[in-house]
């Protein structure tokens, strides 16, 4: 018993073999074939803007301590009216590893990936983009949300002016 | 003037037998990538050239163009004559090998063989054997521990089954009563000794794939465990050489065991040559088919499995026949 399972151990596989040489190979030919990618593929990162056309990013720095490789790094500004900005934004795409856990720690949507993945260069240093190479004239996924609008102090209208905010509390006056 | 025309037709053999081979070996390679790749539902390598024909042409220039090394420490003189053995021994063999039966040109009578040695099957055991020494000084030169255990490991198979592989082929100088190899061929006219040996035919291919350093028998260079085995400090030109001289192999036993055992030229309709290359290059899809499909031998299986059953069963193999021969002939 034990000999006949080896002779069948031995021979069977040679037809496996055989007849998966005559199946069609399933790899997909890069360039000249294309997978279909999924809806929600991370590729290329982008800086998106609000409906207004201003800058999303607050330079928050959440984005760059989440990044797992440190492939983001920014330098925060604040302008005239307290609105806060990013001085310089950089995010080495050599480095990133495309795992969007900046995207999910943006407080503001800002940062956003797209499925956009054909970038690739000869030079490494030509991987490192500054933020005019990453900022898009769009809102990305989600157009109409405005940060400012929900939670800005004092910079798209005076404060507790937003639609859903409330006036500021006088904590003075509402002891117990 | 009849003996520059004999030594410029063993010339012309010479050349044309060698370019043969090296394309072959060259081509092998290719289809043993094609193949394989069909086999795990991958294309292989079909960028160079259309389908990938020109592969052979652009390993070559990146072999050629890769830094030769030659590791510190190492035993210069042996490490630089290693891969050479390699190739050498298993080209002489070739020699010896009849292809098509003898060509009348002119009255002359041109045999399709380079020299047609009268002790051919001792030639080509003798050359096999030398073969190990490329292995054996390979692996211990480079001053390497995985290219010494893939040194040991070689030696140690390749003597194992080289006595199996001359026992096997001892039956058919019995029944063909001759070493020479065009000898062995002719007996084989009306029934290939594949038929009337089977026994002899299947510990030979055995054999043959233990001589070839293939999967089932690949342990001097498994890959996961030696890195490459004895080759593994060689690079450039020097490791193409142990790389084509195991595809030169592999289309030498191809066509050994033809004129052993698959009856050699003879076969219907087609002309001799062809149906000659036919089976060499059927016996070479065998091997990467094999290769493509069996796990590698543990080193103490290889070992029982050589000496515990091929040698008693080629020595019984040779027994029988040796008794009926006798009671045949009276």
């Amino acid at each position: 018993m034990n000999l006949w399972r080896g002779i069948k151990g031995t021979i069977l596989p040679f037809w496996v073999t055989l007849s998966n040489m005559l199946r069609k190979p399933v790899t997909v030919q890069y360039p000249e074939e294309r997978r279909v990618l999924p809806e929600r593929t991370r590729a290329q990162i982008v800086l998106t803007r609000s409906p207004d056309g201003e800058e999303r990013c607050v330079a928050c720095y959440l984005c760059s301590a989440a990044c797992p490789v440190d492939c983001i790094s920014m330098q925060a500004a604040e302008d005239q009216n307290g609105r806060r900005y990013a001085a310089w934004f950089r995010i080495n795409f050599g480095r990133c590893i495309y795992c969007g856990l900046c995207a999910e720690a943006c407080p503001t949507l800002a940062i956003q990936m797209t499925p956009h993945y054909e970038f690739c260069e000869r030079q490494p240093l030509a991987l490192v983009y500054e933020k005019e190479d990453l900022l898009i004239e769009d809102g990305g996924k989600d157009g109409d949300y405005n940060f400012y609008h929900h939670a800005g102090i004092g910079v798209v209208n005076p404060r507790g002016s937003n639609p859903d905010e409330t006036a500021p509390e006088d904590v003075r006056s509402n002891l117990p | 003037m009849e003996n520059y025309v004999a030594y410029l037709l063993i010339l012309i053999k010479l050349v044309l037998i060698l370019t043969m081979i090296l394309t072959m070996a060259a081509y092998l390679v290719l289809a043993e990538r094609k193949i394989l790749g069909r086999m795990q539902l991958r294309h292989g390598p079909n960028r160079v050239g259309p389908f990938g024909v020109l592969q052979p042409l652009a390993d070559l220039i990146k072999l050629i163009c890769k830094e030769d090394f030659v590791p510190p420490h190492s035993n210069h003189l042996l490490f630089l004559l290693a891969p050479a053995l390699s190739v050498i021994t298993v080209l002489l063999i070739f020699a010896a090998i009849p292809f098509a039966p003898p060509l009348t040109v002119l009255g002359h009578e041109i045999p399709m063989v380079v020299c047609d040695l009268n002790v051919g099957v001792l030639f080509f055991i003798g050359l096999s054997s030398l073969s190990v020494y490329g292995v054996t000084f390979g692996g211990w030169a480079s001053n390497s521990k995985y290219a010494m255990l893939g040194g040991i490991r070689a030696t140690a198979q390749l003597i194992s089954y080289e006595l199996p592989m001359g026992l096997a082929l001892v039956p058919l100088v019995l029944v063909s009563g001759s070493f020479s190899l065009t000898d062995i061929v002719n007996a084989q006219r009306v029934l290939p000794f594949a038929v009337t040996q089977p026994l002899a035919f299947g510990i030979f291919f055995i054999c043959i794939l233990a001589e070839t350093k293939r999967t089932p028998f690949d342990l001097p260079e498994a890959e996961n465990e030696l890195v490459a085995g004895y080759h593994t400090e060689y690079s450039g030109l020097r490791f193409g050489m142990f790389f084509v001289g195991e595809y030169i192999n592999m289309a030498l036993l191809g066509s050994v065991t033809t004129v052993f055992f698959l009856g050699g030229w003879h076969g219907p309709f087609l002309p001799p040559i062809v149906w000659f290359l036919g089976k060499v290059l059927c016996l070479c899809f065998i091997f990467i088919w094999i290769r493509g499909t069996l796990p590698r031998f543990r080193y103490d299986q290889l070992m029982r499995f050589g000496w515990q059953v091929l040698i008693p069963l080629a020595l019984l193999n040779l027994l029988i026949t040796g008794g009926v021969l006798l009671w045949l002939r009276g």
